[in-house]
């Protein structure tokens, strides 16, 4: 088996030993399914339950992206101005830090307060947690571009603009991609923390229905369709960056090179 | 004179202190230099003596704390925009191909600017003309990485001067070169100079560099940086890399060093 083969099976292995090992635990120590239910009941629990769940997971589906879609637009934009002026990096780096660790779950109250139950909560929770790495990974492309660079560009007489659009953001690519995964799948947990504190639909809904009639298998499945639904938008941001920033990438260019020589 | 400095101090860091003018807080103090129209001059110095900081106030990216900089007959208070700059790192932009970093200063500075559309192909041939003179024909279309360290400073050398600067500054551009390629590229920056007769400032810790390349060698005191002594080459061009071991070229180098080091130890 070449060694190409084997790195494109090794993650469905991994997960296949996982489940194994789940499996085996609770054959072994005899746990009862309203505490660990083996794979099999969360597999029959996700068929038995698939309306319910595809609905619900494309809400949740729905909310999580529209957060992150803002953290998006809004981490870019910050990212860039943090980033550019070393002035208004010592103002807001410490602030954003501090913003950053507070602890999401506990304001979900709050917003449910300032908006009500429901979506919004939601999309706010998902929001606030996957900005950060946006604007944290932006800024530090921005503020780490090399001198040498800033001054070609000035004595071209080249405005702040030129330097944005033609270094900054071009330069800030592979760090945005990077943070992307991060954050996708950080808003995919936002999103389910507002909706098990104050939501009416959505995954997290379910989980919280489930759990209240200790029906462990459902909040099993339930975990099973985030996971899945976060696995495959990282793909997709994967799949992006490596489409757009393949000059970031030349290190991984050649170990696949060798592997396949 | 094309470019001239006269009492030139400039305080290290933001220049606007009130601290009291001591001498380890200025890079530069009372500097004075002139450079003809069209010269090749070399600025040499002990390590930390405000060489690159001689350039950054030449090219209005830094401005003196004291003293008046002209060039062309005009004080220079906004950076200059008929400057090629080229450094020790090649900062190429790795996510370009080597044709589109060398073209990177005709998006920016104007006339070539607006008229990058109709020109397209025009600069397109003018970057390949460019890239053979220095020997990287057939590279346009590689990546940075794609290239030697050599080959990236030869690229570095055609993106300084395809806007065909009327200064071009080069701030020790071959000092992470191994001797044998450093040595080529001497040749090639003569040849590139010969074609273009554009001032060229060269930094450099390389005294046979100096010699080699320049009409003119001026020598910095350390820190804080004036320029103590001048010295004119007048060995004839095209120069050969054999003339380095012509009993002249040796002597002219020792003077050279002999200076400097008086100057460092003082």
């Amino acid at each position: 088996m070449s060694n190409e083969t084997l790195e494109r099976l090794a993650p469905w292995c991994a997960a296949a030993v996982f489940i194994a090992l789940w499996w085996v635990i609770v054959v072994v120590f005899d746990i009862k399914s309203f505490v660990l239910p083996t794979p099999s009941e969360t597999v029959a629990a996700l068929f038995a339950y698939r309306y319910a769940l595809l609905i619900n997971g494309l809400a949740t589906l729905g909310t999580t992206l529209l957060g992150f879609a803002l953290a998006v637009v809004f981490g870019f934009t910050l990212g860039i101005v943090v980033g550019s002026s070393r002035l208004i990096y010592s103002a807001l780096y410490p602030l954003l830090v501090g913003f950053n660790s507070v602890p999401k779950a506990a304001l979900v109250p709050v917003f449910v307060i300032w908006f009500g139950a429901g979506t919004v909560p939601a999309v706010i929770t998902a929001f606030m947690l996957s900005f950060f790495p946006i604007v944290a990974n932006i800024a530090t492309a921005f503020a780490t571009i090399e001198p040498e660079l800033l001054e070609v560009m000035r004595s071209l007489g080249a405005s702040r603009r030129d330097m944005t659009v033609k270094i900054g953001i071009p330069r800030s690519l592979p760090f945005f991609f990077a943070s992307l995964k991060i954050a996708v799948t950080l808003a995919f947990v936002g999103s389910v923390i507002a909706e098990i504190v104050a939501g009416n639909a959505g995954i997290g809904n379910i989980m919280l229905i489930a759990s209240s009639s200790f029906n462990i298998p459902l909040v099993f499945a339930a975990l099973v369709v985030v996971s899945v639904m976060g696995i495959g938008m990282y793909a997709i941001f994967d799949f992006a960056e490596r489409r757009m920033t393949s000059w970031s990438m030349r290190g991984m260019g050649m170990m696949q090179q060798a592997g396949g020589g | 004179m094309f470019i001239e400095l006269s009492d030139v101090d400039l305080v290290y860091g933001s220049g606007k202190s009130k601290k009291t003018l001591a001498d380890d807080t200025l890079a530069v103090r009372s500097a004075s230099l002139s450079i003809a129209d069209g010269e090749f001059v070399a600025i040499v110095g002990p390590s930390g003596c405000g060489k690159s900081t001689l350039l950054k106030v030449i090219a209005g990216l830094a401005r003196p704390s004291r003293g008046i900089v002209r060039v062309g007959g005009e004080d220079v208070v906004h950076p200059l925009k008929t400057v090629g700059m080229a450094f020790q790192n090649a900062t190429l932009l790795p996510w370009r191909n080597v044709r589109d970093n060398v073209l990177l200063p005709l998006e920016i500075v104007e006339p070539h600017r607006s008229r990058q559309k109709q020109d397209r192909q025009k600069n397109f041939e003018r970057a390949n003309e460019l890239l053979a003179k220095v020997g990287l024909s057939g590279f346009a279309d590689k990546m940075p990485w794609q290239l030697s360290g050599g080959m990236q400073q030869r690229a570095q050398l055609c993106r300084a001067l395809i806007h065909e600067p009327s200064i071009l500054m080069l701030d020790e551009p071959f000092a992470a070169l191994d001797a044998f390629t450093r040595e080529e590229l001497w040749g090639v920056l003569q040849e590139l100079w010969s074609f273009r007769k554009c001032t060229i400032i060269l930094v450099t810790h390389e005294l046979r560099e100096a010699a080699f390349l320049a009409d003119t060698v001026h020598i910095m005191s350390a820190r804080p940086g004036r320029v103590v002594r001048s010295r004119t080459v007048d060995i004839p061009r095209p120069r050969t890399l054999a003339a380095t071991f012509e009993p002249g070229f040796v002597e002219l180098v020792h003077d050279l060093r002999h200076h400097i080091h008086s100057e460092a130890v003082s």
